[in-house]
């Protein structure tokens, strides 16, 4: 865990009374209300909360997919509110991966490939082999999509996710669609990932079980952040049991 | 209303955009259908009602003279019902307002009255009054083509006399619906008049009296024409009789059923290769459409709605999408129609139009279109009904993707990873791929249709009236004459040269195949009068014997070093066999050529002349014009430069108005094919644009992906189109007929048309495409299971 000169740990997000409100026509949604959180470097974080609790609106906005409403959220000092689309793009192009429940794969490209339409447009990314052979598909690499399975599509698009060496990875859901064997390889991948490459990462779960790997945990409910509780004794994804 | 319907409504109003253009290409199949078939029926429909109630004659005849009392022997052939006689003179008109040569015929009415037979329409004024010699009626188009009103007064020549004639009346005539200048293939209204005069003063005018010179009968329901035609040539012979014809030799009745035939040709063709393409694009789009309602469709199976029914609720959708398309078709078709037929009324002068579209023409362009959009529908929406609901509401299981051939064969290493999208999308479902390339294709080949008339229309003028004929005048004695006349012609003011020719009125023989025409004697080589062939080089005309215009020959099932009976229709009515020497491939008309000298051996006369083709000097043109009007022995004056200009103001106008219009169609069909296929790729590709985007991609760089594929498509579907468009073209032209056969000449401005009509429709699609890229929702798009 690195930290700041003076002891306070380096914020890499830093949301301060997010609201979002999401105009339905006649009806307005409020999906955040007012959320303060922090990402710090190297941590491992999970974000629990029932399914409309606002985590992923609160993730995508992190992930500069959405604008907040009201509200500041700064990345390393940038302010992604106010930012314009062409910022985003290159916001998320240089520093987020990012992971989905449903991989979201190119299918008419091989593993390889769909982790080098990533490393193509970076600047300083890993090679595209080895950032697969950190998940563990060092074998899979020409495989197309339909050729692997739902884990293995996962780890693909967690090898796409931080091929370019991103400062936050930020992942949705992961294991949503996948049972616990394949999940846990998954998570492990994610873990993997943040401890030797010390990127700062949200993972987004209803599952309360999964929150054990976590070096800390917050808890949303109805938009907003209900407890924030730091993880002492952090599990390994092969412990975890749901 | 069902919670269904209110879907389906909303689904409507969802893909307005695509339902609109699916619209359009159903709309341009079914507006060039009811255009070509309602104007073709209008017409004939028409013509049929006024030959009907107008009794148009079966047989007609012209001679030299005849005692009026042969009619009472006319009249008793057997099968014969009526007859009418009367005088027909050739007479030359002056107009002060117009400086060019006008040439008319003058008939005379019955002295009982209006005409029984071929009856007068009259359009304005009245008819002329008995006992009153100056009065006379007036042919509408040439009214029209002058603005002459009754009250009028102009000079005409007649027989070398100059008389006063007064208009007080403009009519129009069943038999004269196509009026032609005897010796002339085009319509000129300006320059060719008909009048219809009292009996008595055109009889001592041309010294008829008591006789006449052209005959009309009517026949009893089952007379044989073949046999009141001989016994009328046998009764007629000693009068000059030019032998008897039945309708289908009639000059106006020819013409009207060629050009019906040429109108055929494009009503059939042409509606039938858009409404195919209409279809096939139809039964493309609706498939896919389908396919982007997969994950809408399992929800609908999981609520517990059956196949067909669901089958039948999408089928709804398409029924209203293609009854949208069919009622804007059916609108702009006959809109387009009556434009269409009141065009043709200037060129045809039928009294009124009976606009007739046929309920059929409504019930099979609906057929044709609902089953097309069905048959994609249904098998699309059966297909996906056909999976479990459960793994249908599930994103779709990653295609099965595989290196390109490219890429297998090595020469892909460095393509960036979009590229390689680009090319293994379009590799995986090459089906799929060459469907949307063969509809572009299909959308562009119908433009290179459309522009190739207006190519093939120049290209016979050109060759017809520029390089063929290259004279400046052309005049006609009434008789023919001797090759001294010519001297008279070369020493007029502005004359440079003057090249003879002999025109003789024949009927050829093969068998039982027959052809009415007139023989052509030309001079060997001659400077103003050029035979070409379809190479545009000046060829030989034999020695001895004839030359057809292979199209005739072929129609008469004859080939060089055949006999054919030549049956002169004037003079001593000689019947001679004389040998087939060669053939010509000519564009408009048919014709027999001649040399001259062996011509007037054939007609066992000297150096005889019909008339004479004149190089002049145009500046000193109306000198030379009034000087040939004070000529007793010329008949008629045609400029070259004024049949071009007739050429352009009559038949092309109307080729020229259905391909404008059908290009007009065809860019519409255009349109909406290539939009539908920017906007499904859309549909089927923003899943994973939308992960690109969010990967960090610019929305150029996904652009580039979508659009790409467009690009390849439409720069493959580009050639394949023009080269279709020819194969269409091709198929368009394959039925000759004696007025045209239409050369298949497409220029490249034509295929440059056509691709940037495309291009231009892929830009603009592009475009809109690019903009729904733009405003992509990543979030939701990547929520959504398809």
């Amino acid at each position: 865990m690195s930290l700041a000169p003076g002891g306070a740990r380096e914020s890499v997000f830093e949301a301060r009374g997010v609201t979002k409100t999401y105009d339905m026509g006649e009806v307005r949604v409020q999906a955040l209300r007012g959320a303060d959180m922090d990402l710090f470097a190297g941590e491992l974080m999970v974000l629990l909360g029932p399914s409309g609790s606002g985590k992923s609106t609160l993730l995508n906005i992190l992930g500069g997919l959405d604008t907040a409403t009201a509200g500041a959220v700064r990345y390393r000092g940038f302010d992604l509110t106010h930012a314009t689309d062409r910022e985003l793009t290159r916001y998320r192009r240089l520093h987020v991966g990012f992971v989905f429940q449903f991989y979201n794969l190119i299918p008419s490209l091989t593993a390889r490939e769909n982790v080098a339409a990533v490393t193509e447009i970076a600047s300083n990314p890993m090679k595209p082999e080895e950032a697969l052979e950190l998940v563990g598909l060092g074998d899979r690499m020409h495989h197309f999509p339909s050729q692997l399975s739902g884990g293995q599509q996962q780890r693909v698009a967690i090898a796409r996710a931080i091929a370019k060496r991103p400062s936050v990875l930020l992942c949705d859901e992961p294991t949503g669609a996948l049972d616990w064997e394949t999940g846990v390889v998954v998570l492990e991948a994610i873990e993997t990932v943040n401890r030797e490459l010390g990127t700062a990462t949200a993972v987004i779960t209803h599952n309360a079980d999964i929150a054990g790997m976590a070096s800390r945990v917050i808890h949303m409910s109805n938009g907003h952040i209900s407890s924030v509780e730091e993880n002492t004794a952090r599990r390994s994804p092969r412990d975890l049991h749901w | 209303m069902r919670a269904l319907d209110i879907k389906l409504f909303r689904d409507l109003w969802h893909m307005k955009g695509q339902a609109f253009a699916i619209a359009m290409v159903v709309a341009g199949g079914t507006a060039t259908y009811v255009l070509a078939s309602s104007t073709l029926d209008s017409l004939k429909t028409t013509q049929s009602s006024l030959y009907r109630e107008g009794l148009f004659g079966d047989v007609f005849a012209q001679l030299k003279r005849a005692p009026e009392n042969m009619r009472e022997r006319i009249a008793a052939v057997p099968g014969v019902r009526f007859v009418e006689t009367r005088i027909a003179v050739p007479a030359n008109l002056d107009l002060s307002s117009y400086p060019l040569p006008i040439s008319a015929m003058v008939l005379s009415l019955p002295e009982s009255g209006p005409p029984a037979l071929n009856a007068l329409y009259l359009r304005r004024g009245r008819m002329p009054e008995l006992g009153r010699e100056q009065e006379a009626v007036v042919s509408d188009g040439f009214a029209l083509a002058h603005k002459l009103q009754p009250g009028t007064s102009l000079t005409a020549t007649i027989y070398g006399r100059r008389r006063k004639i007064e208009i007080v009346g403009i009519v129009s005539s069943t038999e004269f619906i196509y009026q032609l200048q005897p010796g002339s293939i085009i319509p000129d209204f300006k320059t060719y008049a008909l009048l219809w005069m009292n009996h008595d003063p055109v009889e001592s005018a041309y010294n008829m009296t008591g006789a006449f010179n052209q005959v009309s009968l009517k026949l009893d329901p089952g007379a044989s024409q073949q046999d009141v035609i001989a016994r009328l040539d046998d009764l007629l012979r000693p009068y000059g009789g030019l032998g008897a014809y039945g309708r289908e030799d009639q000059v106006s009745h020819k013409y009207l059923s060629e050009e019906f035939k040429q109108l055929t040709v494009m009503a059939t063709v042409f509606p039938a290769i858009f409404l195919g393409v209409g279809a096939f694009l139809l039964n493309v789009v609706s498939t896919r459409l389908m396919a982007t309602q997969r994950g809408q469709i399992a929800i609908l199976k999981a609520f517990g709605y059956t196949t067909p029914a669901i089958a039948g609720h999408y089928l709804k959708l398409t029924f209203l999408i293609v009854a949208l398309g069919c009622a804007l078709g059916l609108a702009a078709g006959q809109w387009m129609g009556r434009g269409m037929s009141a065009m043709y009324m200037e060129f045809y002068r039928f009294p009124r139009l009976e606009y007739v579209l046929r309920p059929h023409v409504i019930v099979y362009s609906v057929i044709i279109n609902l089953v097309a959009a069905s048959a994609g529908a249904v098998l699309a929406v059966v297909r996906a009904a056909g999976e479990p609901p459960a793994q249908a509401m599930q994103p779709a299981v990653p295609g099965n993707f595989r290196m390109t051939i490219l890429e297998r064969l090595g020469a892909a290493r460095s393509l960036s990873q979009p590229t390689r999208m680009i090319l293994r999308n379009l590799e995986r479902r090459p089906m799929k791929a060459l469907l949307s390339v063969l509809g572009v294709a299909l959308s562009g080949a119908i433009l290179v249709m459309g522009g190739f008339w207006s190519n093939a229309v120049d290209f016979m003028v050109d060759f017809q009236f520029r390089q063929s004929q290259r004279d400046d005048l052309m005049v006609v004695f009434i008789d023919a004459t001797s090759e001294r006349a010519l001297y008279s012609l070369t020493s007029l003011p502005g004359i440079r040269y003057a090249e003879p020719f002999r025109s003789v009125s024949v009927r050829l023989w093969n068998g039982p195949r027959q052809y009415r025409t007139s023989i052509q004697g030309l001079e060997n080589h001659g400077e103003l009068r050029r035979l070409l062939n379809t190479q545009s080089r000046q060829i030989d005309l034999p020695e001895d014997g004839l030359m057809l215009t292979d199209f005739l020959a072929r129609k008469l099932r004859l080939t060089p070093g055949d006999m054919v009976t030549v049956e002169v229709m004037e003079g001593e009515r000689g019947v001679y066999a004389v040998p087939l020497t060669d053939v010509v491939s000519e564009y408009i008309g048919v014709s027999a050529y001649m040399r001259r000298p062996a011509l007037n051996r054939l007609l066992g006369e000297g150096n005889a002349i019909s008339g004479a083709y004149l190089a002049a000097d145009m500046t000193t043109a109306p000198t030379i014009y009034s000087l040939l009007k004070e000529m007793p022995r010329v008949a008629s004056t045609t400029a070259r430069k004024r049949m071009l200009e007739s050429f352009y103001e009559t038949m092309a106008r109307q080729m020229l108005t259905f391909a404008f219009f059908n290009t007009l169609l065809a860019a519409t069909i255009a349109v909406g094919v290539v939009y539908n296929t920017a906007r499904i790729a859309f549909s089927e590709r923003s899943r994973e644009l939308a992960s690109l985007r969010v990967l960090g991609y610019t929305r150029s760089e996904i652009s580039y992906i979508l659009l790409g594929e467009l690009a390849v498509i439409v720069f493959l579907a580009i050639p394949l189109g023009c080269y279709l468009g020819q194969f269409m073209c091709q198929l368009s032209v394959a039925q000759a007929n004696d007025l045209f056969r239409v050369p298949l000449v497409i220029l490249p401005s034509t295929y440059a048309f056509s691709a940037l009509i495309v291009l231009a429709a892929a830009t603009v699609s592009g475009l809109l495409v690019r903009r729904k890229l733009d405003h992509m929702d990543l979030v939701e798009v990547l929520k959504t299971r398809e």
